[in-house]
């Protein structure tokens, strides 16, 4: 359909539980979905002669630590006969396993890959789950939010050894993290400070 | 006696000359034909996602030209482009103008290296050399606006960092004029060409199917049929203004995607005349002193000024708690940024969608039952640049 509008009650009438909830901003759809969901949704998408998302843009994961259900995934759309794009997303546990969409896109095969290279997110059904951007023995999830920008080892070149060694990371320098927030508007250590002032007296 | 016949495996790259940049493809071969590619990547994997995490707005500008480095400022585009969605700000009718003739400055720059080394990878060696010499007028013009021949750091949120300086648009101009005879020059030696022919005609046929299953987007998938260009469907800055064709092409082999980048070449050279044609004088960036600079002699004068330009180069502006996925048309393809921002003045999130590395995916499906001479062809017509595939 070419009405966003129109799609977004297309989409709530013909999924109904399966959508939890719907949204239009910047000119797209955002959906948020279970996780058991997602087969059927992506294939209704896929497939529906109002929908036609025919095109799998990119597979990614958002990392919030701070929550119980810490990753959420997000799956982006294109329906080139429309031309419209949906955001699709739902929220999963470190320890869960989600379905591969693979069967239905060819494409997810390495975005899947790459999303379990950097966030360690499992899938099932995956017909090749290695990883792909990282190096060979890589160890942790780089785009998590709990790994250290500078990382855990890095490679040098051994005069001794006569190879390529991995080595922990030493720094000349601590990697500094400066904390530019106005003052005026209250920075969270001096409001951290304050408080804890506050709590003494 | 029976005799067992083993496939040979054979490693193609990190260091080969036709792998255009740090491809590892571990080839399966029965004989001289490509049973399974299976690419290894991530040799120039440099974390940009996880850097751009902790630097604010500006400081992440720079990065997005590390990305496909022979196009910079197309990626850059992309990030600006989402950054003003979010704060819904508008830019000057000059800066955008400004942008969009780089931005097809950069297409031409990415189309002149892959065809002139898609060429070179089946053993023509001249048009390299011719091509190369115009690339280098381009980088010169980018050298003018931004300092930089490469890494230009150019485009900011609300506009460009600085006005063009004088005589550029002339110098512009009369590149549009002269460069035309050379793309029919590269097409005199390469379009007709027998050798060139047989290298590329039906090799790496791609379905319209395919093209869509596989994530394809510009010229490959422009290439099978699909008359799919975002600068036309989803118009961003001024490209609505503008009058252009898109070139599509028939067969969807590795010969129609060299047509197609030919002649988006020239229809680019067309934009480049729109564009100087309309701009007119005016501002090139936002006013708003929050998020785009003040200049040096409001600083020595007011005050205001002054706290804002220190504000923005130490905290940087804010942007508000949202979500988003901008699009442009890089010359590769769709290039896309997803961006979750979190009312602070760094991206939370910040999701690059590289075309490249869709494209690179599909190696196995494009290359099985090819001969192994036919790699680099079909390599070469992938328009594969290790800057976005590996991030």
């Amino acid at each position: 359909m070419k009405n966003l509008i129109d799609l977004e009650k297309k989409i709530n009438s013909e999924l109904t539980t399966k959508i939890n909830k719907t949204e239009i901003k910047h000119n797209q759809i955002y959906i948020e979905i279970d996780k058991e969901d997602l087969i059927d949704v992506t294939l209704f998408l896929k497939t529906n002669k109002d929908t036609k998302f025919r095109q799998l843009i990119d597979i990614t994961v958002v990392d919030f630590p701070e929550q119980s259900q810490r990753f959420k995934i997000v799956y982006l759309f294109l329906s080139h006969e429309f031309n419209q794009r949906i955001i699709l997303n739902y929220f999963i546990g470190e320890k869960e396993v989600i379905n591969s969409l693979t069967s239905i896109f060819p494409s997810a095969n390495w975005m899947e890959r790459e999303v379990f290279d950097m966030y360690g997110v499992n899938f099932k059904d995956h017909p090749d789950l290695r990883r792909i951007l990282t190096d060979y023995g890589f160890e942790g999830h780089p785009l998590r939010k709990d790994f250290p920008l500078t990382g855990h080892s890095e490679v040098r070149y051994s005069e001794d050894k006569k190879k390529v060694i991995s080595e922990p990371v030493k720094l000349e320098q601590n990697y500094r993290n400066f904390d530019y927030e106005s003052p005026w508007e209250g920075t969270k250590y001096i409001q951290e400070q304050k408080d804890i002032n506050d709590k003494k007296n | 006696m029976t005799k067992k016949i083993k496939n040979l495996n054979l490693n193609f790259g990190p260091q080969h000359p036709a792998a255009h940049g740090v491809l590892r493809l571990i080839l399966e071969l029965d004989g001289e034909v490509v049973e399974k590619a299976d690419p290894h990547i991530g040799l120039l994997h440099r974390g940009t996602e996880k850097l751009i995490e902790n630097k604010t707005y500006m400081q992440a500008v720079p990065y997005f030209d590390r990305l496909d480095y022979v196009a910079p400022m197309n990626q850059e585009h992309a990030f600006a482009l989402a950054i003003e969605k979010i704060l819904d700000i508008d830019v000057p009718i000059r800066a955008q103008f400004i942008r969009v003739m780089f931005c097809e400055i950069g297409r031409i720059l990415s189309h002149i290296l892959n065809v002139t080394t898609q060429a070179l990878d089946v053993g023509a060696l001249t048009p390299s050399l011719w091509g190369f010499e115009e690339r280098e007028t381009l980088m010169t013009f980018y050298e003018r606006a931004s300092g930089s021949r490469l890494h230009a750091n150019y485009f900011r949120a609300g506009g460009v960092h600085q006005d063009l300086p004088a005589g550029l648009e002339n110098d512009i101009a009369k590149f549009c004029e002269s460069f035309p005879k050379i793309i029919n020059d590269l097409e005199s030696l390469l379009s007709d060409n027998r050798i060139f022919k047989q290298r590329n005609v039906d090799i790496g046929i791609v379905t319209k199917e395919d093209a869509l299953d596989y994530s394809f987007s510009g010229v490959m998938i422009r290439g099978s049929g699909i008359p799919w260009d975002l600068r036309k469907s989803q118009p961003y800055d001024c490209y609505e203004q503008l009058e252009f064709k898109i070139p599509v092409g028939k067969n969807g082999d590795c010969y129609d995607r060299y047509l197609c980048r030919i002649e988006e070449m020239k229809e680019s050279v067309s934009i480049i005349k729109q564009c100087l044609a309309k701009m007119e004088k005016g501002p090139i960036k936002t006013f708003d002193g929050k998020i785009s600079p003040p200049s040096k002699k409001e600083i020595k004068q007011s005050m205001e000024a002054l706290i804002h330009h220190f504000k923005l180069f130490t905290e940087g502006y804010r942007v508000p708690k949202d979500e988003i996925y901008t699009a442009v048309e890089a010359p590769k393809g769709e290039f896309g940024v997803y961006l979750i921002s979190d009312g602070s003045s760094k991206p939370y999130k910040c999701k690059i969608r590289a075309p490249g590395f869709s494209h690179l995916q599909s190696m196995d499906y494009l290359i099985k039952g090819h001969m192994l001479a036919d790699v680099p062809a079909v390599l070469g017509s992938l328009d594969i640049v290790f800057g976005e595939v590996d991030r």
